[in-house]
């Protein structure tokens, strides 16, 4: 019911001329973030008004809609759960349990296994998000942390922090069919959208290494260094490729700042400033804005994909980490 | 560090060197030696009054086999099995004896926790052999000075590391004036005295230096009473070199003026804290916990730290050659995940990993240092301890 109400003020908006809106834009137009300190979700409406924080399970981190985007997944890490809520009234619908401290996950197109990284048990596990079935679980190395499925269903990659491993599953065999050497403290993954290319950011080491899918093999990699910063301050966690697969957009943790990257030449094109160790990152259904969840200035920095300026920052909760935008 | 990067220092080695370098066989074995000896002080039941324990001494064991379940997958992605293999000397036991029978089995990486004069023996005899041991409990200046070895690397803090970074944290808060208060233990005059040397380093002003005495001897009452001892003097902060606990922990809210406690009480510089929570901190302490049931502590995370660095040392150089990996260590190219920021690597002046100290309290991290401020022309964590320039260390 608030959803559908919030959505004909976001119409009545766009009518207004605001800036940003798609008039494309489906969906609720919320806006959810996790909140790993205060054990929290805040909910945005599409103007970026907080409308809404409500508690949820410990550690709340990685978050995921379902296939058909009317649910949406929370892995709490000290409660060892998958929480389930219902996109539109925020209502809890199930739990997955006894999910082995969860951080980030990733949905098989298949639509019903959910692939988990389980940060203090150096597993990943995949779990049916219907029945909450356990399937299958592979070693990795302790802190596993990024998780991608790519769109043909066929691999999995799985970061693991500790021991700087990309590992690779193949869904059909159900094994770990290589371990990738990469830089320092491996975090989050992004495909070109050909995918043929897997980016790949090393916290520790400042950089992202660019992986070839076909050859599993290191290709190249993009260092950053927005200006005044010194090496160890710049420590990429999350990052997101453009549908076009023309820009990608890398939080650059401590150094405060986005970078901005051309695909094709890995240039990088800008530095945004943001707020304070800037992790998770999401972009609207129609790009034109980047959300940023600034986890040691508990706010968030939403930026202008035009422009390449930061619009606003809201407070939030303590410690955000993840983001999800329903308006599609 | 880029992976071109690794890639161009290990062929200048090849080249440099002309190292034989060998591939990892499958499931090849390496092994860490561990070694204690009966009778320890430092694992002497400690001062204790009515059945109270002021500190925890527990042989740090349990950091190295965190470090090996950590590295299992990475073992598994190389072919290398690592094990621990434990050894407790006999309390007159030869040091030597030990050692060269663990060499003759294929053992030559060592942990070393010993006691202070078997590590300073065990460096002197093995300098020039073909092993790599690693101090994870003495925070003494000479072991990474007049006494220090090639072969002998550091994973634990010098004191002047601990005290520098205490010095930068008094410096930025402007508490320059300090009152130092020392103990009559040896200990405590060591590390009174790389305090004052930081407070040097980092132009704090020392306004005296007054022994105390653990006692309830009226005629000494100027060295006992802390409201006495604290007083006739004007300061910013009291600086508190008490190693066995006793007399330190009733100096908070007894002084003459209102001022706090760093060193010994109060804030407190350390390699590690329990309650340590950015840079993926929390994960390693849980891991520990699991192993260990108890809060992971500074000498077990430079015994968890001693073996990540050899293991990390043989992926990226996909060698088993000590000396290869000796100079992996202290190279740019070589990065540890210290999980507290910035990543180290040894200083190649005296083997010293180069780290971040916590400034805690007993139940958070106030700081973490170097702090922000302090700057240095190749690394701000040379900003902590003996830099190039002062070093007393000479390998040759």
């Amino acid at each position: 019911m608030i959803g559908r109400l919030l959505l004909s003020l976001a119409g009545a908006s766009v009518l207004c001329g605001s800036l940003t809106l798609s008039a494309q834009a489906k969906g609720t137009g919320l806006i959810f973030i996790s909140n790993e300190k205060s054990n929290t979700i805040t909910v945005l409406d599409d103007k970026d008004q907080v409308i809404r924080t409500f508690e949820t399970c410990a550690r709340p981190r990685g978050m995921h809609f379902s296939a058909d985007r009317q649910e949406f997944f929370v892995g709490c890490a000290d409660d060892s759960v998958v929480a389930i809520y219902d996109v539109a009234t925020q209502k809890l619908l199930r739990r997955i349990r006894q999910v082995e401290e969860p951080e980030t996950f990733d949905l098989h197109p298949n639509g019903r296994h959910l692939y988990i990284s389980n940060e203090e048990d150096a597993t990943a596990t995949v779990f049916d998000v219907e029945t909450g079935d356990f399937i299958a679980e592979f070693e990795t190395g302790e802190e596993p942390e990024g998780v991608l499925v790519t769109s043909d269903g066929r691999l999995v990659f799985v970061a693991s922090e500790a021991a700087n491993l990309v590992h690779v599953i193949d869904t059909q065999a159900q094994e770990v069919i290589k371990d990738i050497l990469v830089d320092t403290r491996p975090r989050r993954f992004a495909l070109t959208p050909d995918q043929r290319e897997l980016w790949v950011s090393a916290e520790l080491a400042g950089i992202v290494d660019i992986i070839d899918v076909q050859t599993l093999e290191i290709i190249d990699d993009i260092v950053f260094l927005p200006t005044g910063f010194r090496k160890e301050q710049v420590t990429p966690v999350d990052l997101l490729i453009t549908k076009d697969g023309a820009r990608a957009y890398v939080a650059l943790g401590r150094a405060n700042h986005v970078a901005v990257v051309d695909v094709e030449s890995r240039e990088i094109l800008d530095y945004i400033l943001v707020g304070r160790r800037a992790w998770g990152l999401a972009l609207t259904h129609d790009e034109t804005k980047l959300y940023v969840a600034n986890g040691l200035s508990d706010d968030i920095s939403i930026i202008d994909t035009g422009s390449l300026k930061v619009i606003t920052s809201i407070p939030v909760g303590m410690v955000p980490y993840g983001i999800l935008i329903d308006d599609r | 560090m880029t992976a071109k990067a690794i890639a161009a220092v290990f062929v200048a080695w090849l080249v440099l060197a002309g190292v034989a370098v060998s591939t990892a066989a499958a499931n090849e074995a390496v092994s860490f030696g561990y070694l204690q000896r009966e009778g320890d002080p430092a694992y002497a039941q400690h001062r204790t009054y009515t059945g109270l324990v002021l500190r925890d001494r527990t042989p740090p064991l349990d950091g190295a086999k965190t470090a090996l379940r950590d590295s299992r997958v990475i073992g598994r992605s190389i072919g290398v099995k690592f094990d621990l293999r434990e050894r407790v000397l006999g309390e007159d036991e030869g040091l030597m004896g030990a050692m060269k029978a663990f060499i003759e089995d294929g053992t030559r990486i060592f942990l070393l926790d010993l006691p202070l004069q078997d590590v300073t023996q065990a460096a002197r005899s093995l300098t020039g052999h073909d092993v790599l041991l690693f101090n994870i409990r003495h925070g003494a200046g000479e072991l990474r000075g007049e006494d220090c070895s090639p072969v002998l690397f550091h994973t634990t803090p010098s004191d002047a590391m601990l005290m520098d970074g205490l010095a930068q944290f008094l410096f930025k808060k402007n508490w320059t004036d300090v009152l130092v208060l020392e103990g009559e233990e040896k200990p405590d005059l060591t590390i009174s005295a790389a305090f004052q040397a930081s407070a040097r380093k980092f132009r704090l002003n020392v306004v005296d230096v007054r022994p105390f005495v653990l006692s309830n001897d009226p005629r000494v009452r100027d060295q006992t009473n802390i409201a006495i001892l604290t007083g006739d003097a004007d300061y910013d902060v009291i600086f508190l070199a008490d190693t066995l606990g006793e007399f330190g922990r009733y100096v908070p809210y007894q002084t003459f003026r209102p001022r706090p406690i760093v060193g010994s009480e109060g804030l407190i510089s350390s390699a590690w804290h329990w309650t340590w929570e950015r840079h993926g901190a929390p994960q390693l302490n849980q891991r520990f916990d699991r192993i260990a049931k108890r809060r992971m502590k500074d000498a077990d995370y430079a015994a968890w730290a001693a073996v990540k660095s050899v293991v990390e040392a043989m992926v990226r150089t996909q060698s088993r050659d000590l000396a290869t990996l000796r100079d992996f260590l202290t190279s740019d190219a070589f990065m540890l995940d210290t999980y507290k920021g910035a990543p180290g690597n040894f200083r190649p002046w005296n083997n010293q990993l180069r780290q971040s100290v916590l400034l805690h309290t007993h139940n958070a991290v106030v700081a973490r240092a170097p702090l922000d401020e302090f700057l240095h022309q190749t690394s701000t964590l040379d900003t902590l301890g003996q830099d190039r320039p002062e070093t007393e260390c000479r390998f040759e």
